[in-house]
């Protein structure tokens, strides 16, 4: 079903109690319901504000390193035959990820708000790194959740959290992943409401999160968009993000979501594939559910117990995913798509050998599709491909799973 | 309308002493007989039940509840299995409320509708959902109150003067202060501050008002029935059951008399105190 024909706009959600449709919410215990509330309230003084634009900005240029540049695959456009494909290179941020986007600006709304204490939760160890950073950067405690699995599977970034004065903790309850940290945080939150601020990683959880981390990864469609529109003359034909909370996408494709010629892909995690039940594709293997916070849709059974998401890249071993995806889902106005662990092995591959760069298993999820994608479209076809994440963090495990590389 | 718990709590303050709510979680360590330990309640001196509905990721509790509800689930609990033992438990107890203590997903998943027509059915006389904040009261608590159903919603420490009316706006049946902002079976509440916020409540509603989180013994108890209508205790329930179990999980020949010890003992504590 699709009723884009009946919208004005894609860009004017959430509405004032924090709803995409019938996604998102504020599906929260009371303890913390007056901290949403006043966060709420803190975050639109705050984007009212042009001193908090301009110190943002100011740290986007000479800290992270922004604007990332749009890159013009060459290669890798030769090897598909295709549409002429460009990486939107948020690897090259400080911190090798996306994640620090969002960071800066709620680290800097929480030092407005008074607060000394910053709680985050970590699946690939990138938003922890990038909290870990901004933290050090501006002296504040931090303390990291992260599954216990994870923490195995995401050792440098273990270590690099703990160099950068984080502490971090271990999660043993539930399937010792994201989800499982998310819960940790939160609990710590309603222990530590009068110093902590949460530093939630994706476009998830309770309003106004899911908006306010839009808002602050919103950064790479803008560029993205002034940079195509000077590199090309005019606006790009396709985009594709890979997607576990989904907030590099949403960064990637809100600028242009009233754009109606743009074709708009987001690539989840099929992990086995879709059908073997071991994947973390909530749009294509789940159903609306309340977690976290916010309705959107959730792998379950069918008691409404939720699932344990399956997926070889952390970042997106997620059972849910932003509400505003769920609800462009719902609209059509976003297709989306999956990638299983083996292609994305593949593409991580792929784009090592043909561009020299080394995704991170996640946006190596986007790239499958993309090359598929662009195979057959014409080449005059304008993609753009979020390379949201580099792979450094990856190798090891990618070599065990490849079983070692000469 | 009156419920069995406008009831209940209207008898006690008769009687002149505070309410025992005992919460246990439904299906642990078996769905067998976690309905042997809340049949034994009312007679060990509970006097209300509110009954856990197991869910994988309960945000508000600590590992204790955490914790029974994996064993309930491990065991097979469903939703609608837990509507099965208010139904067992109402064919021998027609007085003693009933309510379902829980997160919204599985409900939503059951469909509000039909949930609310059957947990009526079965026998309970009130809902506490964790993650329903008066926010989204057109998802259930209105439904829940159009049904015949107590919605009745936590306070806590967080909840402001001029937050409090909203939260007490639909809500029946008691009012559930929170008396730490942690999780469940976290520290002890401070009864002298616990007074002092149940008096702030009751400037505001003619609602029982109950105390929960980190009530263990019958000392603690009598402290909280001091200053509340309702003594609520749950986390020292689930740690009687959890060292009750054989290594594998299973119950033993002292599972149900465990818990039964330590609810007779806290109500001791509680109807110590005169009102």
């Amino acid at each position: 079903m699709t009723i884009q024909q009946s919208l004005n706009s894609f860009r004017t959600g959430p509405d004032e109690t924090g709803h995409f449709g019938n996604f998102g919410g504020r599906f929260v215990a009371e303890t913390l319901m007056p901290l949403i509330l006043d966060l709420e309230k803190a975050y639109a003084d705050a984007k009212a504000d042009p001193a908090f634009d301009a110190e943002l900005k100011s740290f986007h240029t000479h800290y992270v390193g922004r604007p990332s540049p749009l890159y013009f695959a060459e290669r890798l456009t030769e090897h598909v035959g295709g549409a002429k494909i460009y990486l939107k290179r948020d690897e090259l941020n400080h911190t090798g990820a996306h994640k620090i986007n969002n960071v800066l600006g709620q680290i800097l709304l929480a030092r407005r708000m008074g607060k000394t204490r910053i709680i985050a939760e970590t699946g690939a160890g990138q938003h922890g790194v990038a909290t870990a950073t901004a933290c050090a950067r501006f002296g504040l405690k931090c303390v990291v959740y992260m599954g216990e699995v994870d923490v195995e599977r995401q050792k440098p970034n273990v270590f690099r959290m703990k160099m950068l004065g984080a502490e971090i903790v271990p999660v043993v309850s539930g399937s010792k992943t994201l989800k499982d940290a998310m819960n940790e945080a939160l609990r710590d939150w309603v222990t530590n409401v009068h110093d902590t601020f949460y530093c939630i990683g994706t476009s998830a959880g309770p309003h106004p999160y899911p908006m306010m981390v839009r808002d602050f990864q919103s950064i790479i469609g803008k560029e993205a968009r002034e940079q195509m529109l000077e590199r090309e003359g005019r606006l790009p034909d396709s985009l594709v993000a890979c997607i576990g909370g989904g907030s590099n996408a949403i960064g990637l494709f809100h600028p242009f979501l009233d754009d109606k010629s743009v074709e708009i892909y987001g690539v989840e995690a099929a992990g086995h594939g879709v059908a073997s039940g071991m994947h973390a594709a909530s749009l294509n293997g789940g159903k609306p559910g309340v977690l976290h916070g916010n309705r959107t849709y959730l792998l379950m059974d069918g008691d409404g117990q939720i699932a344990e998401a399956h997926s070889i890249s952390a970042g997106l071993d997620y059972p849910g995913i932003g509400p505003e995806h769920a609800w462009l889902h719902d609209t059509g106005r976003v297709t989306y798509l999956s990638t299983t662990d083996g292609e994305a092995l593949e593409a991580f591959q792929l784009l090592s050998k043909l561009e020299g760069i080394i995704p991170a298993l996640e946006p190596a999820h986007a790239i499958a599709r993309a090359v598929e994608i662009a195979a057959k479209k014409p080449k005059d076809h304008l993609m753009i491909v979020n390379l949201c994440g580099r792979g450094d963090k990856d190798i090891f495990s990618v070599a065990e799973h490849l079983g070692g590389m000469s | 309308m009156t419920t069995r718990i406008d009831t209940r709590f209207a008898e006690l303050k008769a009687e002149g002493r505070a309410a025992l709510v005992t919460f246990y979680m439904g299906g642990d360590p078996d769905p067998e007989t976690s309905l042997k330990v809340i049949k034994a309640l009312p007679k060990a001196g509970a006097d209300l039940i509110e009954i856990g509905m197991a869910f994988t990721d309960p945000m508000a509790d600590g590992p204790t509840i955490q914790a029974a509800g994996l064993r309930a689930l491990s065991k097979g609990i469903t939703l609608e299995k837990t509507l099965g033992i208010v139904s067992d438990f109402r064919k021998d107890d027609e007085k003693t409320p009933i309510i379902l203590m829980g997160y919204f997903n599985p409900i939503f998943i059951y469909g509000v509708e039909k949930f609310l027509v059957d947990a009526k059915a079965a026998g309970v006389d009130g809902l506490i959902v964790v993650d329903c904040p008066p926010e989204e009261d057109d998802e259930l608590c209105k439904p829940a109150l159009k049904a015949g159903l107590n919605f009745i919603r936590l306070a806590t420490p967080t909840t402001d003067e001029k937050r409090l009316p909203k939260v007490l706006q639909n809500t029946s049946g008691f009012v559930y202060y929170v008396s730490i902002a942690g999780i469940t079976g976290a520290a002890r509440p401070d009864p002298q501050k616990v007074g002092a916020s149940v008096a702030r409540i009751k400037s505001h509603t003619n609602l029982p008002v109950a105390v929960g989180f980190g009530v263990r013994t019958a000392a603690d108890a009598a402290e909280i029935a001091k200053v509340a209508d309702g003594v609520v205790v749950g986390s020292a329930l689930v740690d009687a059951v959890r060292h009750s179990l054989h290594a594998d999980g299973r119950p033993t020949e002292l599972t149900v008399g465990s818990v039964v010890a330590i609810v007779e003992d806290i109500a001791k504590g509680v109807r110590s105190v005169k009102k």
